[in-house]
């Protein structure tokens, strides 16, 4: 397979989306730039299906846009700490 | 779990002024990113201990629960008489009103102009979302002309109803108030900007210039009977042209 070619980058940035707040709104959906976000297909404990973000090929960038228009402040964002030199 | 070899560090969470609580408001409503943005105002100017907030009467009644400052509910349309009272009894605290346009623009008209005309060194966040949002989406002052509400079911007629108060403009032919904006919550960039006018107003009141106004435009898709996607890009097209952004009045020198 082409696995090789299309090495996948490591991962720079995520996202933590709190099922207990989301309500499913999709505005995030439609703020991501790369698209990665969904609506899922089950129903959460709150009644709502919830948004999700499970980015397979690691395309997140941390820009937090998802979380700056998410209405119910479900979303937390977390970004790879720039290491310099490798080792602790 | 997934064991990631780098290590990853927050970089964004729930500010410290907004408590851990689900809010009551429907999916897509403009009202829980207007908190945010004044929260992550609020934790930024490190205002926390001190800000009072007074909360009006409208969907956003119970945002003292979801704030964790120091906050009173005030009658319908009467925060700025409240807000005016703690500001004058002690003028070292920052003072905001957060009111929808049902509070602001119609029951609460003459005090918010008479607390702009006096200068009042207090805050108001001011939520446009044309339509009564708690009573079930009836025509608000703000309401555009043709838009269909539960009490102007063919749409706003201008011959009966009139036609939408432009508040910021208003308010701008007034002498005393120093910053008067617009802004939206209709996308992640319109928020960006709806989070530096609310920053300026706080910062102004902090330096001590009188009545700071920042307009936000937020869509209500329960009421306008759309999807929250189909809602933010209603806002757009059809408030955008009648309710123009950017600031109204700001002090010449700038903060």
């Amino acid at each position: 397979m082409s696995e090789s070619k299309t090495q996948k980058k490591p991962k720079r940035a995520r996202i933590a989306i709190d099922e207990h707040f989301c309500k499913g709104c999709g505005l995030c959906v439609d703020n991501c730039p790369q698209h990665i976000i969904s609506i899922s297909g089950t129903v959460a404990t709150s009644g709502y299906y919830p948004a999700q973000c499970p980015d397979p090929e690691n395309k997140c960038t941390g820009c937090t846009l998802c979380a700056r228009i998410c209405p119910d402040v479900a979303i937390e964002v977390f970004k790879a700490k720039k290491v310099d030199g490798g080792a602790h | 779990m997934n064991t990631e070899a780098q290590e990853m560090e927050r970089i964004f969470e729930r500010p410290r002024a907004l408590r851990s609580a689900t809010t009551h408001y429907c999916p897509g409503c403009g009202h829980g990113i207007t908190h945010r943005l004044v929260a992550e105002v609020i934790d930024e100017l490190g205002i926390r201990e001190t800000i009072v907030g007074v909360a009006p009467v409208g969907c956003s009644v119970l945002m003292y629960n979801y704030f964790d400052i120091d906050m009173f509910e005030a009658s319908h349309g009467r925060a700025p008489a409240i807000a005016t009272g703690f500001k004058r009894a002690r003028p070292d605290l920052p003072v905001f009103t957060y009111q929808g346009d049902g509070d602001l623009a119609a029951i609460g008209i003459a005090e918010t102009i008479h607390a702009a005309a006096r200068g009042e060194k207090f805050t108001t966040i001011f939520i446009n979302n044309a339509t009564y949002g708690m009573t079930g989406g009836q025509m608000a002052p703000t309401t555009l002309v043709g838009q269909k509400t539960a009490t102007s079911p063919t749409g706003r007629n201008c011959e009966t109803a009139g036609y939408p108060i432009k508040v910021c403009e208003m308010l701008a032919t007034l002498d005393a108030p120093s910053y008067i904006a617009r802004v939206s919550v209709s996308s992640a960039k319109h928020v960006l900007k709806a989070k530096q006018a609310i920053s300026k107003a706080f910062q102004l009141q902090l330096k001590g210039f009188p009545y700071t106004f920042v307009e936000v435009l937020s869509p209500c898709p329960t009421d306008w009977h759309m999807t929250p996607q189909e809602a933010v890009e209603w806002l757009e097209e059809n408030m955008f042209p009648q309710y123009p952004l950017g600031e109204v009045k700001a002090p010449k020198e700038g903060v």
